[in-house]
């Protein structure tokens, strides 16, 4: 089954990208000469009315188009589901090289964005105003949508990484919950060999943590300059992460439980695994799918390599108006309500999502909720702090979709074979060498 | 299933009674055989025990599962049932969930394959039969294209075709999998090579002396003649369009027009990533729910697959 997926993935992003390619070479030559706008446009855009399609499949979408057109009658927004994620983009990219079919505000996550941001499927919001937004977000996530000069979207949620725990585990062997990467070992070897059912963290090879832990660790493999392209997964920050995460791959000390799975969901209720570092997002996820755990949950600052406080973004994105928008002024100025006006975020943040507006995360009530899964720990001032430590200067690569569906192929066979990581991600960097180079970049090592 | 197909396309089994002492010989030849008590091969009974809980064991977990809660799915063991027991529960989730999407996403499926599959039995039908039964120039031609046309994987096609569509505006619209679903190349094989043996040309030669006109011929002798070929092409038709999953993945981005694949695995999806909403009860049972209908057209059906019927109808 996983199998299965991975490779349809694989097929899909293969398909989505040999599209994105042709179309990144022919958008060259055609820019849009459309006029710049101001905030004034986009107000008028809100007055004359219109109708708007809308692809997202964040839970919230559906109170916020409810919210956004009982504000602004005379607009009509069209909410689809196109897909979670990899589908979406696919369905996105098809219809980016068809010429039609594209909605007028899609969701993209940000390590997706590069990709159709290159490839001029989206308009630049900076044409009407939206960068002067730009204090408004946390420079994190500001970052992820200013790519190559251009606003190309609005962060709505962000994921600035830190370790989720499970407490009664650790109470129950005496564990002291880690602070640096070495005491995070020592940790999982110590439950490890308490309770071989138990595990640190589960982790078969997932892209989007892998990069996530790079991003942390120092590691900036991917570098964009127009079309040349820079891959080296064999810098010193990534080695660093490598160095930590080797000793769990070849100590076979992570569990080999697929991440979002149904057994992962039962993993992380039963305590068979203990820690989790990923996006400030989970506590929603956690709160309404793994119920049965309340109370057994906390969470505190990533590990360290040396002591200092960094952490990097793991998921998240924002939304974006593609050229294909016959409306685009109307599009961005639902887009600025979308992620800026407060009685949307407010929508969003009761559906349990993390913010990415530093009003949010600045907001004192915000930071001293109390969550009662979390045994009422203060859990977003931790996750507040993360924000603020997210390191800066990272880029994903612009064909990432398809990287990341290789990512199992290569880099995940070193999962396998409990086998050194940096082998995997030397195959996973001459593969994306040659397949950069052959999409009409040019990609040095 | 193919296993099936095969066999009762190959291996007549005489039904009819008493035509032709071809069919009796051949019956008391196998009542001769079946006395002298056939060898019993552990190894493959041991074989044939592997490939049947290999088949039976996920439709077991699916069946099992589909009883459970969400959190009872983390919970519990998975080949054996957990103390509570919701299957009618789930099921009515299922079909109420999200206003009912499902059985939209079901009359979808429906509708694709009464259109899709239907039409591409009817298609491969014809052509077949005409190909096997009438002498043109051009056969060897299509005989390549058709024998090509099945080397060609669907999947290959999916995105070239969605291209071609996109210019036609049809994408996004049931068309989009009802048109493509029409091309059975190897049903079209399959009535061709069937026809040829099991529609004797003295028969249609006959119908024409007696002034039978070539449409008069095919719709009251010939299909019938041509019944278990067909009701095979459809199963077949039925079941890849039943099950047709990249199609509309790529064709379809409104959820409105899903068939249950696409739509299942949207549900699914739904697990994944930040704000996560897992609905495994309801993919499992969703699941369950779909693959019913298409047991029971597998069940309902396969008793037509009967050869051999116009066996004794001339002499050879």
């Amino acid at each position: 089954m996983t199998i299965a997926r991975t490779a349809l993935r694989r097929t899909l992003a293969v398909a989505a990208t040999a599209a994105l390619a042709v179309g990144a070479l022919a958008a060259c030559a055609t820019d849009s000469g459309s006029s710049a706008g101001t905030g004034t446009d986009l107000d008028a855009a809100l007055e004359a009315g219109g109708k708007l399609t809308y692809w997202s499949w964040t839970p919230s979408a559906e109170a916020q188009v409810a919210a956004f057109e009982k504000a602004y009658p005379k607009v009509d927004v069209e909410l689809v589901n196109a897909g979670t994620n990899t589908e979406e983009y696919t369905k996105l990219q098809n219809a980016i090289k068809a010429g039609s079919g594209a909605p007028d505000v899609v969701q993209i996550e940000y390590y997706a964005m590069p990709q159709f941001a290159l490839s001029d499927a989206l308009v630049d919001l900076g044409e009407y105003g939206l960068d002067s937004l730009e204090d408004d977000y946390a420079a994190s996530t500001w970052g992820s949508v200013n790519i190559d000069g251009k606003l190309v979207g609005l962060p709505q949620d962000s994921g600035p990484m830190a370790m989720f725990y499970n407490k009664a585990v650790f109470d129950q062997f005496g564990i002291a919950v880690p602070t640096t990467w070495d005491e995070y070992i020592a940790a999982a070897k110590q439950l490890h060999a308490a309770d071989p059912t138990k595990y640190i963290t589960s982790d078969t090879g997932d892209a989007g943590f892998a990069t996530s832990m790079i991003w942390q660790a120092g590691g900036r493999p991917f570098g964009i300059d127009g079309t040349d392209i820079s891959v080296n997964l064999a810098d010193e920050g990534t080695q660093k992460w490598t160095g930590v995460w080797n000793q769990l791959v070849e100590g076979d000390l992570l569990a080999t439980t697929p991440g979002w799975s149904d057994e992962w969901f039962k993993g992380l209720a039963d305590g068979s695994i203990a820690t989790l570092p990923i996006g400030a997002w989970m506590p929603g996820v956690l709160e309404s799918s793994v119920a049965d755990a309340s109370g057994d949950w906390r969470v505190a600052p990533m590990p360290t390599y040396d002591g200092t406080p960094v952490t990097s973004e793991n998921g998240g994105g924002g939304q974006s108006v593609t050229k294909q928008s016959k409306n685009p002024a109307l599009a961005a100025a639902f887009l600025r309500w979308l992620n800026n006006d407060p009685a949307s975020i407010e929508v969003f943040l009761e559906s349990g999502g993390f913010p990415s507006t530093t009003a949010d995360l600045e907001d004192p009530d915000f930071k001293a909720f109390e969550s009662e899964y979390f045994g009422g720990q203060k859990i977003n001032e931790v996750l507040t702090q993360a924000s603020k430590d997210v390191a800066p200067g990272w880029s994903y690569l612009p064909y990432q979709v398809f990287a990341n569906s290789i990512f199992g192929d290569t880099v995940g066979q070193s999962y396998i074979n409990k086998a050194d990581l940096n082998e995997g991600l030397a195959d996973w960097q001459s593969q994306l060498v040659e397949y950069g180079n052959k999409q009409g970049f040019s990609v040095s090592e | 299933m193919t296993s099936t197909a095969t066999r009762a396309l190959t291996t007549p089994t005489p039904r009819r009674r008493g035509i032709h002492p071809d069919a009796v010989r051949t019956s008391t030849s196998r009542r001769r055989r079946s006395s002298r008590e056939p060898r019993k091969s552990i190894a493959f009974t041991l074989l044939m025990s592997i490939l049947v809980s290999y088949s039976l064991v996920p439709i077991l977990w699916l069946v099992i599962n589909a009883t459970k809660t969400q959190s009872g799915l983390f919970t519990s063991f998975g080949l054996w049932f957990d103390d509570e027991f919701v299957l009618l529960q789930n099921i009515w989730e299922t079909l109420t969930y999200r206003d009912g999407i499902f059985v939209r996403w079901l009359g979808n499926t429906l509708l694709y394959v009464v259109l899709g599959a239907g039409g591409a039995t009817l298609l491969a039908t014809l052509a077949g039969y005409g190909l096997a039964k009438f002498r043109f120039a051009g056969r060897r031609a299509v005989f390549a294209v058709v024998l090509g046309a099945i080397a060609v994987p669907g999947t290959a096609l999916a995105v070239p075709t969605f291209l071609m569509f996109s210019q036609l505006g049809l994408t996004n619209t049931p068309w989009a999998i009802i048109i493509p679903s029409l091309i059975s190349p190897f049903g079209l094989y399959l009535i061709w090579v069937y026809a040829v043996d099991s529609v004797p040309t003295e028969v249609l030669e006959a119908a024409r002396m007696d002034g039978a006109g070539e449409f008069r011929t095919f719709f009251t002798i010939s299909i019938r003649l041509l019944a278990p070929g067909i009701v095979t092409v459809l199963l077949f038709t039925v079941v890849a369009t039943w099950n047709n999953y990249f199609l509309p993945l790529i064709m379809l981005s409104d959820p409105t027009w899903y068939p249950l694949t696409v739509g299942l695995n949207q549900w699914n999806a739904q697990a994944t990533g930040a704000a996560a909403q897992p609905i495994y009860n309801l993919v499992i049972t969703g699941s369950l729910l779909t693959i019913i209908p298409i047991v029971v057209a597998f069940l309902g059906l396969q008793r037509f697959w009967q050869s051999g019927l116009s066996a004794g109808s001339v002499k050879q």
